[in-house]
């Protein structure tokens, strides 16, 4: 294989690991604004969330990408194949992600809000200074599997031309006519990023338990849980 | 804003084949993952290290690696090692091997969630170890992972759009097929977007009911 | 009850589903009185202490604290359930220690005092942490300041929760069963960090204990409750050494031999 091959699958991994950034950042917006508005007092709020979360837990991610690539143009809009990219990727994660924020923020017993309630905390304190610290603890695993889960999904791009990490292994394939190798290598390409992010994951995971003063479980990577 | 009704809604015709086509491979690929996942789940309380050890290894691999890759794999692959497999066998293998990582992970938890105490008085009456999985562990782990496996039918019928990478005449091919005629894509991908949704939604019901069914039994 | 009360419950009721919690309930308690709450379980002490703090609505009747009614305020001349707005102003003189402590664990012990004191009173980050070094120095903690609650003992965590409530200055402090998830010895730590409070302060005090001798060592007036009444009320001394009712006569015995 020549150099500029492996060049090639040096832009595709940049290209896949900047939509797994830009995706989880901009997917956890849409996690937390979604997920908190699922809760939220006013009836209006919690119905567009909650239309929001059924809806992208129900279209395929290629299908919203599709979408926003080959059908906006009809109305019109013509978005960066990138930021279209990270955009379908990211709405599609953020569904999910809001039902992790919202399990996350029940389960911090009633005891904790009613003890901010008795120190006359505001509502917003409450949520910001005790629920929230504690609920994003818990959180930490499953965003651990739904970034994994996001890296997968990057693939879909190259169906729309964005030339990730996948788009650059079928011109390599085409160039080497090596079918099986390259496939090979890109899926284990694809498992050691998502080892590096599991292991990065759960650092995050051990100081996230430690700020609450817990013992940290042990291992980085024994026992992921799905 | 220029939305053609009328493409739109004589496409439906086609696109409904297509969505019965991703049923179709739906149906394959989720009998293999639940039948597939088992076996991971079973070989990964192996008390023999090589079993359990490569099979932990491929699961793990498995999960963290694109379908749509491992869908091209195995399209281009199989037929080079003499397996000549329709596009839609080959679809529902994809799937199927893909969710059984997931499913795998969810009979575990079910099976770790059968209190010790049931292994014990299994010792206890020195039932075999074949019979205490299939009287007494399984029957108790199953039921209750029903809503969690469910939840993946409907993952499984969202990632069916991928399998036209590899042929199979699915609805998002339907899309590609029309469109590539009228280039009305607007209407054909806003009409398949629907009908994906409409049919998630319908598979979600029952997995909605269960979910509700096994909260109230557990309150 | 009398004018001068500084909280009063006036003819409230409280049902959950068919259980009648609190039946037509009233009685007062004056600023800086002492009064402990006893009775058999589910016999609505915690219902009243919650309903204080404002966790829990009664159906029907009225609480004021200092002439405020707690779930309504006037707005246009009429009175119409109370806005979160209103229950914060009845709140800033209350305050509740809880049976599980309910120590935030994202802070650590010296947050959990100057938490509130910083975001709720408005006081310095300085003049918060020196009110709650104070505290935590009179609860004997002044060694665990960096610690996380969850490495404290049940005694130490409850002792820190006594701070916390002490450092936002109220005027009325509720105690729910605070040692009955403890053990002898550390629920005895915990009793003498509140005799020493009720000494050294003119707070109000309503507590729920089955601490006798706590009870008897601070207490102005004891209360029996039974099925959401009051059936008894009486100076400690008068109360347990000569119970008039019957039912009261037959819960203190069960006390005693359980202890
Ligand atoms: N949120 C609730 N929902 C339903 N029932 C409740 C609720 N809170 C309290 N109850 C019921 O109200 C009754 C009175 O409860 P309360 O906690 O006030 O009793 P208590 O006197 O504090 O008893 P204990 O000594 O056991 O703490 C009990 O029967 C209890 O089951
Ligand atoms: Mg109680």
């Amino acid at each position: 294989m020549s150099g500029g091959l492996w060049l090639r699958l040096l832009d595709g991994l940049l290209v896949t690991l900047q939509l797994t950034g830009y995706g989880a950042v901009l997917g956890l917006l849409f996690a937390f604004a979604a997920g908190l508005a699922r809760l939220s007092r006013h009836r209006v709020v919690r119905g567009i969330a909650f239309a929001y979360t059924e809806g992208f837990r129900g279209l395929p991610a290629l299908v919203v990408l599709f979408w926003l690539v080959f059908a906006l143009p009809g109305l019109g809009f013509q978005l960066n194949p990138l930021f279209a990219g990270v955009l379908a990727l990211s709405l599609n994660i953020g569904a999910y992600g809001a039902e992790v924020v919202r399990g996350a923020v029940l389960s911090v017993p009633a005891g904790q809000i009613e003890a901010a309630t008795a120190l006359n905390f505001t509502r917003w304190q409450r949520m910001r200074r005790v629920v929230l610290p504690q609920a994003v603890v818990a959180m930490v695993p499953p965003f651990g599997n739904l970034l994994i889960e996001l890296l997968k999904a990057t693939a879909l791009v190259s169906l729309v031309y964005l030339q990730d990490l996948t788009f650059q292994g079928q011109i390599v394939r085409a160039a080497t006519g090596n079918t099986a190798m390259t496939f090979f290598g890109l899926l284990v390409g694809y498992g050691v990023i998502a080892l590096i992010l599991t292991i990065l994951m759960r650092l995050v995971e051990r100081r996230a338990a430690a700020s609450l003063g817990r013992a940290v479980r042990p291992g980085l990577l024994s026992g992921r849980t799905s | 804003m220029n939305f053609d009704w009328q493409t739109a809604w004589d496409s439906v015709p086609q696109l409904l084949q297509g969505l019965l086509i991703a049923l179709q491979a739906t149906a394959l690929g989720y009998v293999l993952a639940l039948v597939l996942g088992l076996a991971f789940a079973l070989a990964r309380r192996s008390h023999q290290a090589w079993l359990r050890l490569p099979v932990a290894f491929f699961v793990e691999f498995v999960r963290s690696t694109p379908l749509l890759v491992q869908l091209f794999f195995l399209f281009f692959v199989l037929p080079t090692v003499g397996l000549e497999l329709s596009p839609m066998w080959t679809g529902a293998i994809g799937l199927g091997v893909h969710y059984a990582t997931y499913t795998s992970e969810v009979y575990r938890s079910g099976i770790d969630g059968v209190p010790a105490g049931q292994w014990e008085a299994a010792t206890a009456l020195s039932l075999p170890r074949r019979r205490t999985w299939t009287r007494i562990i399984l029957p108790q782990a199953i039921p209750r992972v029903v809503p969690a496996l469910g939840n993946y039918a409907i993952s499984m019928f969202k990632d069916t759009p991928q399998l036209t990478v590899i042929t199979v005449a699915e609805m998002l091919s339907v899309v590609k097929a029309l469109g590539s005629q009228n280039f009305q894509y607007l209407e054909l991908i806003t009409m398949a977007g629907l009908l994906y949704l409409v049919a998630a939604l319908l598979i979600a019901w029952p997995v909605r009911i269960a979910e509700r069914r096994y909260r109230k039994e557990n309150a | 009850m009398t004018r001068a009360d500084q909280i009063t419950f006036d003819g409230v009721s409280k049902k959950f589903g068919e259980n009648v919690v609190l039946d037509d309930l009233s009685f007062g308690v004056a600023a800086g009185e002492r009064v402990t709450l006893i009775g058999p379980s589910g016999s609505g002490k915690t219902t009243i202490l919650r309903m204080l703090m404002t966790l829990t609505e009664p159906d029907s009747g009225t609480i004021t604290v200092d002439g405020d009614n707690l779930f309504q305020e006037m707005r246009n001349g009429t009175l119409v359930p109370a806005r979160e707005q209103h229950l914060r102003s009845v709140r800033r003189k209350i305050t509740m220690v809880f049976q599980q402590y309910n120590l935030f664990p994202n802070m650590r012990v010296l947050r959990n005092v100057t938490e509130a004191p910083v975001h709720v009173l408005g006081l310095s980050q300085d003049e918060a942490e020196a009110r709650a070094r104070e505290l935590l120095e009179m609860v004997g903690l002044a060694d665990k300041i960096d610690a996380h609650p969850a490495h404290l003992s049940g005694g130490q965590q409850q002792r820190v929760a006594i701070a916390r409530a002490l450092a936002i200055r109220p005027e009325v402090l509720l105690l729910d069963e605070v040692t009955s998830a403890l053990d002898p010895e550390l629920a005895a730590e915990v009793l003498d960090v509140l005799r020493d409070v009720a000494k050294s302060t003119s707070v109000t005090m309503l507590c729920v204990t089955h601490a006798m001798k706590f009870a008897r060592d601070i207490s102005d007036r004891v209360l029996m409750f039974n099925e959401g009444r009051i059936i008894e009320s009486a100076p400690p001394a008068e109360l347990f050494d000569a119970p008039q009712h019957e039912r009261t006569q037959r819960f203190l015995r069960s006390l005693r031999e359980e202890s």
